[in-house]
């Protein structure tokens, strides 16, 4: 056949290849900045000015007071601070932004400063730096001290013992708050109760939303059911606010609502918002994010929930969305705002773009990481599913634990949970019975304590739930009733821990700014503000700390691998025996292959990481060597455990100068005598996935060199296997015993090898 | 209020200074008990905050250097006593579109100034009043 017979192909098949990767499941967006599609500047972004007259504002960013929208006039009359604002603005954005990132520049300098400037502004300072700068500015600038995390507790049946075991489980994981909302509007009592209750077990602390429509929600606030509010949410654009059915008086007046009721409260906001909702005014996301900022200090809310929220995914789709979202959680701290910093919704199919996502937060730390960790599994969190979800947790302890990054969580062991789960099942039923309102059977309570998610339950119907929630509301039932409840029936400490959070609501003290309740106290940036001014200072692991984030489960010790090898050995014994007859000497014989085995072979360690038994293993190498026409003798090594040098030295003692080199852990060369250590023949390095039959075909190799021939190198076959993940732990440990054994100089041993019974 | 202000030193009040903490029938925190509770001695009317409180925030809130967020709990203090419903229907008529003309706000602020005696949130809602005028938001929206 010619080369003109064959049609030249069109694609290289690795693009065939990504086609198939979760990534291009994502769409990305050309930047656009006329269509809102632009991330840190526009050229219809205002450039940041401010005029006074004595001391008020005549323009600002380029607008003068006769055209401010009303976002522009609540900014200036509330948020700018006449006596700093000319010293501020007058200051050098590029300065500035390096006072943000230089560690002898206390937060307070900069908070200040803040006082003084406007969204474009503070866009502008912001906009000069990189990715690391802002994630290292973000660190220095967050109002609390010690981070935290927030979790979504949601399930796609509103069942309310799910919704109370989910509720404790999170709670035992450590999040400092948790955040419910429904698949059915009328559901929302239900889940408030339920969660309440689940939150009630085990410690006493976290806070508690129910997100649902804002007169509801207050209602829900009022009944004593929950203790924060995220939902208000604000807009950079006039239009984009009025569509959202408010205004920055409408929303300032809400916010001032929830402090009269005692109840904590953020805004939120977020890149892509605007864009989403089709009132960009063709600005950059960051800009109109500023906007929005200024406005949430400016109607005195402690904090914010922004990073996009419900628009990071629309903002990951332009350049540089990531950063700016980074970028856009800065201004909020920087404004002296707790920041629950987004990291909830999913913005990305791409399991490498969540873990870069979330890692500048998790080392940065922030006062909640995730404004909605989904701590259920995806399909069961009606928020949609998170950045992070139940299925991930376990990869964002471990990532805790390989940074040293307190992400706020802490590992449960599997006794514990089960524990908990059972206790707020029994809990909840005890409240819906004890008020009348629904009598759950054994049989749901089982299938939803052990449920990973809600498709394995089986428990109330849609209806059924309805019916619960609805009667909480008719009947005006109170957390009052829902405390008597539980301690009627037995749940005094449950009872304790939901009455001490509502009781927070006298001193108001968790209405500051961050405020969450560790250890029972009560922790903000009043009394744990961020002190970060260089190594030494800011946030660090305690030991303890320390101690419960590295405490994941099925963590090796040399205890546990000496016990699995341990366990081994009484059947190896029935298999093999090992004599040894005295010093081992070169000899003569062309036709002999040395097989060289390492020190613990068969003494400690009596199987390969592959799990094979190493009399197996030495069986099928003897037996290759034997039918390929050559004879096998065993030596033990004393001197060395190391695989090159095992295989070398057993060449040198053959008569044919070809030996085999074997470890316990099934690491095996052939090697022959004249050849440089590392120089060998045939390495067998990945003993994990090396077959018996390698080993078999290792043998009949070895006899091959022996005889002069060139055989077919044997292939172990590897996927591309992360070995080193899987077994170098193990591997690190096993081998540690075989060098234990070794000592310098000591002969190698004469074995004689004798095989008892029946191969294992 | 009497005495010198509360400062950060002071907070938590809870924990540092439950002398100053009290519910609006004057009891204390260590009276509010599960036992209470039980013994119906303990209503939700006594976990409620009381516009003493938001004002010892406030002025916490001061001292830490957020003087908005004082603002904040200062109407917050003003709202303490005001009903659920007329909570509402304040915060309706101040969404868009909702009251027909300025009047409505102004009347709805002059309630909150004469019969809850709060001044600071009248004030505001007569600002707004004002914006939403010059910003056209009497309009009925659809």
């Amino acid at each position: 056949m010619t080369d003109e017979t064959h049609a030249r192909p069109n694609r290289w098949k690795r693009f065939s290849d990504w086609d198939e990767r979760p990534l291009r499941l994502d769409k990305f967006a050309a930047e656009d900045a006329a269509s809102g599609f632009s991330a840190f500047k526009s050229p219809f972004d205002p450039k940041p000015g401010l005029s006074l007259g004595d001391g008020v504002v005549e323009s600002m960013d380029g607008i003068a007071v006769r055209d401010f929208d009303m976002i522009d006039v609540f900014i200036a009359r509330y948020h700018l601070d006449p006596e700093i604002a000319p010293e501020a603005m007058a200051m050098p954005s590029l300065e500035v932004a390096r006072m943000l990132v230089d560690m002898n520049v206390p937060r307070k300098t900069l908070v200040r400063l803040a006082h003084g400037m406007t969204p474009a502004k503070l866009a502008d300072v912001v906009s000069h730096l990189s990715s690391l700068e802002i994630a290292f500015a973000y660190s220095k600038m967050r109002a609390r001290q010690t981070p935290g995390n927030q979790a979504h507790v949601t399930n796609a049946k509103d069942d309310p013992l799910q919704m109370a075991a989910d509720a404790a489980t999170a709670v035992a994981l450590g999040f400092d708050e948790i955040e419910t909302t429904m698949r059915v509007a009328r559901n929302s009592w239900s889940n408030a109760v339920a969660c309440a209750v689940g939150a009630a077990v085990g410690r006493w602390g976290t806070l508690f939303q129910c997100s649902s429509e804002e007169a509801e929600e207050l209602k829900i606030g009022m009944a004593g059911f929950t203790s924060y509010a995220e939902t208000v949410s604000v807009y950079g654009t006039e239009k984009s606010f009025i569509d959202g059915d408010d205004t920055p008086w409408s929303k300032a007046f809400l916010a001032a609502a929830y402090a009269s009721r005692g109840i904590k409260m953020r805004c939120t906001s977020g890149a892509g918002s605007e864009l989403l909702m089709g009132f960009h005014d063709r600005k950059s996301l960051l800009y109109l994010e500023a906007r929005c900022l200024c406005l949430q200090r400016a109607m005195g809310v402690q904090g914010t929930q922004n990073g996009g929220i419900d628009g990071a995914p629309v903002t990951c789709t332009v350049p540089g969305g990531m950063r700016e979202l980074m970028a856009e959680n800065l201004i909020a701290v920087w404004l002296d705002l707790e920041c629950a910093s987004g990291n909830d919704a999913r913005a990305t199919e791409s399991e490498i773009r969540v873990g870069a996502k979330i890692l500048p937060y998790l080392i940065a730390g922030s006062d909640l990481i995730c404004s909605g960790f989904g701590s259920i599994l995806k399909y069961d969190n009606s928020f949609n599913a998170s950045l992070l979800n139940g299925e991930e947790l376990e990869d964002y302890l471990v990532l805790q634990r390989d940074f040293e990054a307190d992400g706020g969580l802490t590992p449960v062991g599997e006794t514990r949970v089960m524990e908990l789960r059972s206790r707020a099942v029994d809990a909840i039923s005890a409240v819906l019975e004890e008020l009348g309102l629904a009598k759950p059977t054994a049989d749901m309570k089982q299938s939803v304590v052990a449920a990973s998610g809600s498709d394995e339950t089986r428990t109330f119907s849609g209806r059924d739930v309805a019916l619960i929630s609805e009667a909480i509301y008719d009947r005006s039932i109170t957390v009052i009733d829902v405390i008597k409840a539980l301690a009627a029936r037995g749940f005094a400490e449950e009872a304790e821990n939901l009455l001490k959070l509502v009781r927070l609501r006298v001193s108001g003290d968790y209405l500051q700014t961050s405020a969450v309740v560790r250890g029972g106290r009560i922790v903000s940036a009043v009394n744990d503000p961020n002190d970060y001014q260089g190594p030494g200072t800011g946030y660090r692991l305690t030991d303890e700390r320390r101690e419960e984030i590295v405490a994941i489960r099925d963590v090796l010790t040399r205890q546990e691998v000496l016990r699995v090898e341990a366990a081994f050995r009484p059947g190896e014994v029935t298999r093999v025996a090992y004599r040894p007859t005295g010093p081992a000497a070169a000899t003569h014989n062309p036709k002999e292959v040395v097989i060289g085995i390492s020190p613990a072979f068969g003494v400690k360690l009596f199987q390969t990481v592959a799990g094979h038994p190493l009399s197996a293993i030495l069986r099928v190498l003897i037996a290759g060597i034997t039918e390929g026409g050559c004879t096998a003798r065993v030596v033990r090594m004393r001197h060395t455990a190391d695989t090159s040098f095992l295989g070398l030295s057993a060449a040198r003692l053959a008569g044919s100068g070809i030996g085999i080199g074997i470890q316990a852990k099934g690491t095996a060369v052939i090697h022959q005598k004249d050849r440089l250590p590392h120089n060998n023949l045939e390495l067998f390095s990945n003993s994990p996935i090396t077959k018996i039959e390698h080993y078999k075909r290792m043998g009949l190799n070895a006899a091959a060199y022996a005889l002069g021939e060139m055989p077919e190198p044997v292939i172990v076959p590897t996927r591309g296997e992360a070995m080193g993940s899987r077994y170098h732990a193990r591997v690190s440990l096993i081998y540690a015993i075989e060098t234990e054994m070794t000592s310098e100089g000591a002969e190698p041993e004469e074995i004689d090898v004798m095989f008892l019974g029946a191969a294992a | 209020m009497t005495g010198k202000p509360l400062t950060v030193a002071d907070y938590p009040l809870a924990e540092n200074r439950p002398d100053v903490v009290e519910t609006k029938a004057g009891k204390k925190l260590d009276d509010i008990t599960l036992e209470g509770v039980l013994s119906d001695r303990v209503s939700l009317e006594d976990l409620r905050i009381t516009d003493r409180a938001l004002r010892q925030q406030a002025e916490i809130a001061s001292a830490a250097g957020r003087p908005t967020l004082a603002a904040n709990f200062e109407r917050g203090a003003e709202l303490v006593d005001v009903p659920q419903d007329v909570i509402m229907r304040v915060y309706e008529l101040l969404r868009p579109g909702r009251a027909g003309s300025k009047d409505e706000l102004i009347a709805v602020a002059r309630e909150l100034r004469e019969t809850y005696g709060a001044a600071g949130v009248a004030a505001f809602i007569e600002e707004a009043a004002d914006v939403y005028e010059r910003r056209s938001l009497y309009k009925k929206r659809f």
